[in-house]
């Protein structure tokens, strides 16, 4: 299970790699894998307004539809068009060439209420005992 | 198999016309002409009868084996509601005829049926009263929505939210959310229940309404409905019940009693009548008394003089919502099949659907994990949790089944129980199919363990191998182009 060190973690399975002011988002390893194949998803657009643990995007495979939550509050900057196009990114690299979209952060201390890598692994080991 | 497309002979037909003995019309203008050709077959009557027969020989279907599909109730519908629905008074009936003047009178058998359902509905779950006209359970809770929606905006209150549990149908949320409601689910807790403490936190008065599934998609029943109902109540929300699983319950307990003010029944899951995704099907709301008003219109009314007649005047109503009636078709069945079983009928459908669900469980919980290991309503959930550790998922138990002749249980569903395994046997099966199902499944546990490459290459006795399902959903191709 790819777990990166520098990341922050939702225990819905969302990440979020904070770069200064703004932040990189994306579901993890762990849900991509137990998603299966994914064929559609559907992100924010650039200019939403989110908020924490708020829906903010849908990720289908050939088992489930299932919604994402937003790991920060915050204004959506920018929107990663592959996976829209070629959803098997997420399966192939959900950490880096699957990510879902960059926004800008209303209030970095909302981290407070996410898992680093450590507390997310113990997480989702106790999930699948 | 090729497609009849693709069987197409030029000039090929399976009818000739009669000469015309009368002037031919003028032909159409050229602008009301279609500019390309149909692209219809030309084929004989011969190609089109074989065509079709060996079509339906590859269907599976619960008249040909065991259908245990959880949640979807894939019960046996017995045949003597087709004889009766094809009675020339019920079939022949022109549905515009009880709207005429003087027509409700040639139309009251029909509209009995009507009456008597709803009443005997209203009897069996404890409700007020029944509208017959939603198309299916998923047109039957949008229906219950706006009546929950037309009550509150009647009483002046704005609500804007719908409580789900996370184990509910995914139509719950999805009803709630075209009715125009923002959803918040709640979870599950470690016994099986949505989370009480979750609950509280997030019932506040802008709730509109709290739908619960009861039995719920894991085949368990709440023993804290009275406690939510009376909390829901309590902030001004009112309780949707949704019936898919009532057939766990009949003449045991009743929605009414248990404090819902709106429910919708599945007619095929309950009442033996076609699955509502295949069509035609029913999907009844019921509601109690402070509702009744926002009922759709028409409703079917009981004069003083004991003739029955279509009311429209009801002008709390939330309209029409369906073509007429609803399937007139479906809820004579529905309604035959009710008067054949009678209450003690009924009771045991409900009985033996529990049993069947538990004799399942019991016997299988030594080889596949339960999902909660505690006695089930009419369905029980396995998860294949023990399989995987050897490479042996769902999906390939699933396969392997097909080729021993028997339509999966459910899969992945419920999406809280991590490789689901749904099965409902329903009260339409013996125990000697439930006893050659349950060896199927005990093989699989065994292979898993001895040999599993011998499931996860299944099916190889089927027409077409494993089918690529994730080319087909990324580049889906549902049309024959030549």
């Amino acid at each position: 299970m790819n777990i990166p060190q520098n990341l922050f973690y939702t225990k819905d399975h969302e990440w979020a790699r904070i770069e200064g002011k703004t932040a990189y988002v994306g579901i993890t390893d762990y849900a991509q894998e137990s998603l299966g194949d994914i064929t559609f998803v559907q992100l924010p657009k650039a200019g939403d307004t989110l908020r924490q643990s708020e829906f903010c995007a849908t990720v289908e495979s050939v088992k489930a539809a299932s919604d994402v939550y937003s790991p920060f509050s915050g204004k959506v900057l920018s929107v990663n068009q592959e996976p829209c196009e070629h959803p098997e990114l997420i399966n192939e690299s959900p950490y880096e060439k699957g990510y879902f979209f960059i926004m800008e952060l209303s209030s970095e201390a909302e981290k407070a209420k996410l898992m680093d890598a450590q507390s997310y692994r113990s997480y989702v080991e106790g999930l699948s005992k | 198999m090729k497609l009849i497309f693709e069987r197409h002979k030029s000039g090929r037909r399976g009818f000739s016309y009669a000469l015309p003995d009368v002037p031919q019309a003028k032909p159409l203008a050229k602008q009301y002409c279609r500019k390309n050709d149909t692209l219809l077959p030309s084929l004989s009557e011969l190609d089109v009868v074989r065509h079709y027969t060996n079509l339906s020989r590859l269907n599976f279907s619960v008249d040909t084996n065991f259908y245990p599909l959880g949640s979807c109730t894939m019960k046996y519908n017995p045949k003597f509601t087709e004889r009766i629905v094809a009675f020339e008074g019920f079939a022949q009936v022109h549905p515009l005829l009880p709207q005429l003047s003087g027509g409700g009178m040639l139309a009251q058998g029909s509209l009995e049926v009507l009456y008597e359902t709803e009443k005997l509905l209203a009897e069996i779950t404890g409700m007020n009263a029944f509208t017959m006209q939603p198309l299916a359970g998923a047109h039957g809770e949008l229906t219950g929505i706006m009546l929950i929606a037309a009550y509150h905006k009647d009483n002046g209150a704005r609500r804007k939210y719908v409580i789900v549990p996370d184990s509910s149908h995914g139509t719950n949320p999805a009803s709630a959310a075209i009715a125009g409601y923002k959803v918040i689910v709640i979870p599950t807790d470690k016994d099986g229940y949505m989370d009480l403490e979750e609950y509280k936190k997030k019932l506040n008065n802008e709730v509109a309404a709290v739908m619960l599934t009861c039995p719920d998609t894991l085949g368990i029943f709440n023993p804290n409905i009275k406690r939510i109902a009376d909390m829901a109540h309590e902030a001004g929300a009112l309780m949707y019940y949704d019936g898919a699983n009532l057939n766990a319950l009949l003449g045991k307990a009743r929605p009414g009693d248990l404090g819902f003010d709106v429910m919708h029944i599945n007619l095929h899951k309950t009442f033996a009548t076609p699955h509502g995704g295949g069509g035609p099907g029913g999907g009844p709301v019921g509601v109690s008394e402070k509702l009744v008003d926002f009922l759709p219109i028409p409703r079917v009314v009981k004069r003083v003089d004991g003739t029955l007649a279509l009311d429209y005047h009801r002008h709390k109503s939330i309209g029409y919502v369906a073509p007429f009636y609803g399937n007139f078709g479906v809820i004579l069945k529905a309604y035959a099949y009710m008067l054949y079983l009678g209450k003690a009928g009924l009771i045991q459908a409900a009985e033996i659907a529990v049993l069947n669900a538990n004799y399942c469980l019991a016997s299988l919980k030594e080889y596949f994990a339960p999902a909660f290991d505690k006695k089930c309503m009419h369905e029980c959930v396995f998860s294949a949790s023990r399989q995987v550790k050897n490479g042996v998922h769902a999906l390939d138990i699933a396969k392997y089944l097909i080729d021993k002749g028997y339509h999966p249980p459910t899969i992945y569903f419920p999406l809280i129980v991590k490789e689901a395994l749904m099965i409902e046997p329903t009260e339409t099966e013996s125990k000697e199919t439930l006893d050659e199902f349950i060896a199927v499944m005990i093989e699989i546990a065994r292979l898993a363990e001895e040999n599993p490459s011998c499931v996860t290459q299944a099916p190889i006795h089927t027409p077409v191998k494993r089918l690529d399902e994730t080319k087909a959903a990324r580049e889906p191709n549902l049309r024959w182009q030549p």
